[in-house]
């Protein structure tokens, strides 16, 4: 399973709330390793919150993370969300297209199931 | 040039078992800089801060004064002295130093950071490069129509959210500035505003919103340029309308008559459009249209600016160097150049050979080239907390916490100053006494006198 999705990092309240309490505090480390995917991406694809998938971009940069189902109608099926963070940046290349600015939303990545939940239980 | 001659505000004594309450105290975590909470201290830790927002209550309660040194060289403890020669010595060493950060320091210890910058000939940037950066760019091309938050208070009656989610990242925007207040011109408050919502994601903002539009992603350019269209009147191809941004021309068609039909019209926007593919031309073709409403009506445009002082930092690099990021002082006069000077750049390019960052964690936060770049050279890092850029730093400062242990002044996101109240003293030095000690060591390097 190998399936193109655009990723939308972004601000969570308890991300937010993580960084007053400490970036190496698990509430922070939990937050920022959450990859949402949509209810429907994850009936049609057959996967299960807490499967780990590996996201690679454009220019092969790549992460493994654990998914969670995104909120019922938050998040339209074909994006995925991740709370910014150290996984989210890593997904950034290094060219800013003259901005200054990495492209840091709307990132086309593939996403293919590296892990079962139930295989490390 | 020299700025160790100014002092900043500093906390009232404490006396132990005694309840302390400093009234109308400024929270700096988010750029709504809210300056009405009020805090309870007992023995130098908040116990509580009223009218704070969950992040505020989160910065305030989980800060504690720790015992960990105030610096490492090396991730060995090491005394202030020696730190700030090693971090003078390190800059002044360099050949392409750059400083990075500041959008979480006063605007006091910015300008000493900037002076810093132009004695070593370096680059200094701050973190609106990879946040509203973009944004400062279109300022420069389109210009702005702006206002006040308390104007949007009292006038505001159509207030806008493009690719911004304040229900998370500025919690009491709503509420404290744009939507629920009664204003002079708005008396029933949230009843006398429309407020619209626009973005890919159904965000917790769009449960706050009257209209919420959900577009396609990346095509924000498109979707404002659909509406400055319809504000001159121009005709459009509604399926090609519909094809590029997902939404029905129809829908468009209503909000532009809905804008056009308001008295004072708002356009908070925020990454969604900076971030995104298109970035400062996105956030020109909102700052055109903006311009464009008002042949209609009022219309003003704001950035929902994320961390406490940033907006500080915009100012006092551009008072000190006539722009707001990404200057460049090798030649020995400020050049900007956004993708050149610009730090993601600079150290994903492999340019700078020393640094120092303040307040900001970019070992964490940086594309992977630039993160190993950084890791690869000397540099400087000051910070309130424990970050992984603290820990791959050559020389560490823990510092004292703005807002909360020393004074000092930050800019609220829409530009007014606000003085700090601090609660407590810490037993770190602030970054103003940081930076001051560094800039007079690597004046001495230099042989810079006065």
């Amino acid at each position: 399973m190998t399936e193109t999705f655009i990723l939308i990092p972004g601000r969570t309240t308890d991300q937010g709330c993580g960084i007053s309490e400490g970036k190496f505090q698990d509430k922070y480390q939990n937050e920022i390793r959450a990859l949402q995917v949509a209810p429907g991406d994850m009936a049609r694809l057959g996967l299960r919150p807490g499967d780990r998938v590996r996201l690679t971009g454009e220019e092969g940069q790549s992460v493994e993370v654990c998914i969670t189902a995104g909120k019922k109608d938050e998040l339209p099926e074909g994006l995925l969300f991740i709370a910014y963070g150290d996984i989210s940046s890593r997904m950034m290349t290094g060219d800013t297209h003259g901005s200054g600015m990495p492209t840091s939303k709307g990132m086309d990545v593939t996403m293919e199931l590296v892990e079962r939940a139930a295989q490390r239980e | 040039m020299t700025s160790a001659s100014i002092e900043v505000n500093a906390p009232t004594a404490s006396v132990p078992g005694e309840l302390k309450i400093i009234a109308d105290a400024v929270c700096t975590f988010c750029g709504c800089v809210c300056d009405d909470i009020d805090l309870h201290v007992k023995d130098d830790h908040i116990v509580e801060a009223k009218r704070a927002c969950v992040l505020g209550k989160a910065w305030f309660l989980n800060h504690s004064v720790d015992d960990s040194p105030s610096c490492l060289i090396e991730g060995r403890p090491a005394t202030l002295e020696a730190g700030y020669d090693r971090a003078a010595k390190i800059l002044t060493d360099g050949k392409y130093p750059i400083i990075y950060g500041l959008s979480d320091s006063p605007c006091e210890a910015q300008r000493v950071a900037v002076g810093i910058c132009d004695w070593i000939s370096g680059t200094v940037d701050t973190t609106t490069s990879v946040c509203h950066g973009p944004s400062g760019m279109a300022f420069q091309g389109v210009g702005e129509v702006t206002c006040s938050l308390g104007e949007v208070a009292n006038r505001g009656d159509m207030i806008m959210f493009w690719g911004s989610n304040p229900a998370e990242s500025h919690p009491r925007h709503f509420t404290k500035y744009s939507l629920m207040p009664k204003g002079l011109f708005v008396p029933n408050g949230r009843k006398d505003r429309t407020c619209v919502v626009v973005d890919v994601r159904r965000t917790k903002s769009a449960k706050a919103a009257d209209i919420f539009i959900q577009m396609k992603p990346k095509k924000d350019f498109e979707a404002l340029w659909t509406l400055r269209a319809l504000a001159k009147g121009l005709e459009l191809d509604p399926e090609l309308v519909h094809r590029e941004t997902g939404v029905e021309f129809a829908v468009w068609q209503d909000l532009m008559e809905r804008m056009k039909a308001a008295k004072f019209g708002v356009i908070f926007f925020g990454m969604g459009l900076t971030m995104t593919r298109g970035k400062h031309a996105n956030t020109e073709a909102l700052l055109a249209l903006t311009r464009d409403m008002n042949a209609h009506t009022r219309f003003v445009a704001k950035p929902n600016r994320g961390h406490g002082n940033v907006t500080g930092a915009d100012n006092v690099v551009s008072w000190r160097t006539g722009y707001p990021f990404g200057v460049n002082h090798a030649r020995g006069y400020p050049r900007f150049n956004p993708g050149e000077y610009t730090t993601s750049d600079v150290l994903a390019n492999r340019e700078a050979d020393c640094g120092m960052t303040i307040a900001c964690d970019p070992m964490a936060n940086f594309s992977q080239p630039a993160r190993e770049h950084l890791a690869s050279i000397p540099f400087i890092a000051l910070d309130t907390k424990d970050t992984p850029t603290t820990r791959a730093a050559a020389v560490a400062f823990s510092v004292a916490t703005y807002g909360i242990n020393t004074g000092g002044t930050v800019y609220r996101m829409d530009d007014v100053p606000i003085p700090l109240r601090p609660a407590f003293a810490s037993p770190h030095p602030s970054d103003y006494e940081v930076l001051t000690q560094i800039e007079n060591r690597v004046k001495k390097i230099l042989g810079i006198t006065g």
